[in-house]
């Protein structure tokens, strides 16, 4: 319906991290010394391969249950974790570099029944974005898991790679290419 | 290639039944090497987007909002009141919604390294504000109107007066970055990222109204402006056309 009268999205700018990369919201969904946790780094660069260095990646996620900490999510099982909300923001750095530490999310239903591979939403805002660009992380050890994934089964095989971290430095790297050669793949959701 | 599964429709620009702007907005710049350029690829709305982060219990306070008391002094500036509600597509006031706010000082400075504008800053003045919003969905905010800024768009560009504004909505779909403006700016027909906004209902929306019950005599005038979140399609899942 168009009559409800939805507020447009604007650009978040390149002044976004006056007002959204305060102290509140932080890149560390868990203690760094959590035995489960994972570094998540990237490169968020444009359609010249260049570092976008005044933007913004939004994680969320379930917990290592495959759990989400809201009211939609009204399963008693898979169980809620003290403390973990599944939600970080990271600012992008001079080279475009962002870095999350969090937990590997659990497998979470899909609608029409079955599960999806273990994966984490996100989001990026920066100057030039005028709404926000929503994409996936899924995960390199979960090859089984992977194929069988509603998601990433329906897409090419060269969106499917953007969309599959790497694992490197004892950590994950997964980069947002946000236009030209191997960019990466968005949603509409 | 051939997918051997049912493939999921692609669509140049899912955008909000019209509401956002495209990701491709030529006679605004920084989207030249920024916006994507390929179809979005629809998903289903999953448990993943049907759920989202709340701050509801967030340790907000009182002075979060209030932009002209977070210094010794006072900024300069025309006081403002910002007030409104932050609604459903279904009118349903959203309660306990984190609402995040960031701005150009009155004489259009933001306090950021990479802004040089020659404008003034105030010492009195930081521009970040945030509130939760109450049992009917209200925000407000203190401020100082924030001024209209020169940026390296086109010749001459200058951006109107806005502020900018972030809320979650009830679920990863509507999730809202977005800008408040104020009524009556001479800059709007000028503005690519104002006029980004194709829909010129959709685009009235992004104005304040001036309010006089808003307005504090003696003290502050007053802007309302409400938000409406709402998920960005409403048929995600497509048969195929594969005749």
């Amino acid at each position: 319906m168009t009559d409800v009268g939805l507020t447009p999205a604007q650009t978040a700018g390149p002044y976004l991290r006056i007002g959204l990369l305060r102290e509140l919201i932080t890149p560390t969904l868990v203690e760094p010394d959590d035995p489960r946790a994972i570094r998540i780094r990237g490169r968020l660069t444009d359609g010249a391969g260049d570092g976008v260095p005044d933007g913004m990646v939004e994680i969320w996620q379930a917990n290592a249950a495959g759990r989400y900490r809201h009211p939609s999510d009204d399963r008693v099982d898979p169980p809620l974790e003290d403390g973990f909300l599944g939600f970080g923001r990271s600012g992008t750095e001079d080279d475009g570099r962002f870095e999350f530490v969090t937990v590997k999310p659990g497998p979470v239903p899909w609608p029409e029944g079955g599960a999806q591979a273990p994966h984490i939403e996100v989001a990026v805002f920066a100057r030039g974005l005028l709404k926000h660009a929503v994409t996936r992380i899924y995960f390199p050890d979960e090859d089984e898991a992977n194929a069988a994934d509603p998601v990433l089964s329906r897409l090419a095989p060269a969106q499917r790679e953007t969309l599959v971290a790497v694992a490197e430095d004892g950590g994950l790297r997964f980069d947002v290419r946000l236009q030209g050669a191997g960019h990466t793949t968005f949603f509409a959701v | 290639m051939s997918i051997d599964v049912r493939p999921f429709a692609e669509v140049i620009d899912a955008d909000r039944a019209g509401v956002d702007p495209p990701y491709d907005h030529h006679d605004y710049v920084g989207t030249r090497l920024r916006a994507p350029k390929e179809p979005l690829v629809i998903i289903p709305a999953t448990l993943t987007e049907v759920t989202g982060p709340a701050y509801g219990e967030s340790p907000v306070e009182p002075l979060d909002a209030d932009l002209t008391r977070q210094h010794a002094g006072e900024p300069q500036g025309q006081r403002i009141v910002v007030s409104g509600r932050v609604l459903g597509g279904d009118g349903k006031p959203l309660r306990g919604q984190l609402v995040e706010i960031w701005q150009a000082n009155a004489g259009g400075r933001y306090r950021h390294e990479v802004d040089t504008g020659d404008a003034p800053l105030d010492p009195n003045f930081s521009g970040a504000g945030r509130c939760l919003t109450d049992h009917e969905g209200r925000y407000r905010f203190v401020t100082v109107k924030p001024g209209a800024y020169p940026w390296k768009n086109h010749p001459n560009a200058w951006r109107p007066n806005h502020i900018h504004f972030s809320v979650f909505g009830r679920a990863f779909t509507e999730r809202l970055v977005t800008q408040m403006y104020f009524p009556g700016d001479p800059l709007f027909p000028f503005d690519p990222i104002f006029n980004s906004v194709r829909d010129e209902k959709a685009r009235q929306r992004l104005i304040s109204a001036f309010d006089l019950e808003l307005t504090e005599p003696e003290h502050a005038l007053g802007f309302r402006w409400d938000i409406v979140v709402g998920g960005r399609t409403a048929t995600p899942l497509e048969e195929p056309h594969d005749d």
